[in-house]
């Protein structure tokens, strides 16, 4: 069957119609999204009506969140250039920038991934006394746990109270970590931890409230930090995989109507532009704000 | 959309001064984001600050990469409705949020 409109535009509309569809499937994107954009910002006035709560800032590595701002602002970039190389029929050209989108997606996903991995290996024990101890290669022992604490203010100990708010939660923090650096503790001294020869920390667990890794679990924060940018990256691989089909299987339609894929670059660069729209708030509201 | 050869070279040096633009607006708010705005003891001045830089840069891709300026008006019509009902959505958020339940808090 042969689809109509693919490349005229239909009378009524004025448009050809995958145009169409794309914007509409956008409209449904943006509803998706704002659910969730709408969530961070329920959560976020929540945690601030709690008296001395801090909402983490600047606790996500903001070097790498800006070099993958700019690299998916250039990929933005490099999928236009695709597209107006095949409208000046310059195949070649087309084939450059298309590679480009789709090596610059990588990186994006790559760098995403570091970053990944540097919150789920990173540790934080909540004791009871309301104290944090932040640090890296947590072992779990039948009644106690081993962890190596971060360098620097308050030794990776802060003062505050459990649970799932609480300015505990906000020991991760910039704010909290420079508060409470007046005052910081070596966290050998604190009840039921010591230090080992190896310089690790020995904690029991009689004294501990809870333990996780950065991941979503860790506080509210991280919660929103993995649902938002997860969802954003499975946008980012699935706009990478129709990108990527126009890259390797382009020519099959090219050589019959390559008008037709010009309209299909332009279209699956739109949902492209789109992606990079969402890390263009997602990356002050999470990283910097 | 017709476009002569030359239109789109044209629009290319455009696309390219956009991105320049987009680069810029990203590290001033990176900048701006470690400078304290606004009154003391909150961060409402960043948050509009740091919000409005990414608004613009939002506005930019959408009008140029996206091709918004000069878009037929059915595109328009569907996006009115879209942004209406975010903006609800954000509203209902906003509103749950002053309607405190007393039993729980």
């Amino acid at each position: 069957m042969e689809i109509p409109y693919t490349v005229s535009a239909r009378q009524d509309t004025g448009l050809w119609n995958a145009k169409i569809g794309i914007w509409l499937f956008l409209a449904s994107e943006v509803m998706l999204f704002g659910g969730l954009f709408s969530a961070y910002i329920f959560l976020r006035l929540g945690a601030g009506s709690v008296p001395g709560y801090v909402w983490p800032m600047h606790v996500l590595n903001v070097p790498l969140g800006f070099v993958n701002t700019l690299v998916l602002i250039g990929s933005s970039v490099t999928v236009i250039l695709s597209w107006a190389a095949l409208k000046l029929g310059e195949w070649k050209n087309f084939k450059l920038w298309m590679g480009l989108t789709l090596a610059l997606s990588l990186t994006f996903l790559v760098i995403k991934s570091f970053e990944y991995k540097a919150k789920f290996t990173h540790y934080g024990v909540f004791l009871k006394s309301g104290e944090v101890i932040t640090g890296h290669h947590l072992h779990a022992a039948d009644d106690h746990l081993t962890i190596v604490p971060d360098e620097g203010h308050g030794h990776g100990a802060a003062k505050g109270g459990h649970g799932e708010t609480g300015k505990a939660d906000a020991a991760a923090g910039h704010g909290a970590e420079k508060a409470d650096a007046g005052h910081a503790t070596d966290p050998a001294t604190l009840k039921g931890v010591s230090r080992q020869a190896d310089g690790s920390l020995r904690i029991e667990k009689s004294e501990v409230f809870r333990y996780a890794n950065h991941g979503p679990k860790y506080n509210t924060f991280y919660a929103i930090y993995f649902t938002l940018t997860g969802l954003h990256a499975l946008h980012v691989i699935g706009g990478a995989l129709v990108l990527g089909y126009f890259f390797f299987r382009g020519h099959v339609l090219y050589q019959k109507a390559p008008e037709h894929l010009a309209n299909r670059v332009e279209v699956g660069g739109l949902f492209w532009h789109f992606v990079d729209l969402v890390w263009i708030f997602l990356f002050p509201l999470l990283y910097l704000l | 959309m017709a476009h002569s050869p030359e239109e789109i070279r044209k629009h290319v040096r455009f696309y390219i001064g956009v991105f320049g633009a987009l680069l810029v607006l990203s590290a001033i708010t990176v900048g701006v984001s470690y400078i304290h705005i606004g009154p003391p003891e909150s961060n409402t001045g960043n948050i509009a600050v740091g919000l409005l830089i990414a608004t613009v840069k939002a506005g930019l891709v959408a009008a140029f990469f996206m091709h918004l300026a000069g878009e037929k008006p059915l595109i328009y019509r569907v996006l009115l409705f879209t942004v209406i009902f975010v903006i609800g959505l954000f509203g209902l958020c906003i509103f749950a949020f002053h309607d405190d339940i007393p039993a729980l808090f």
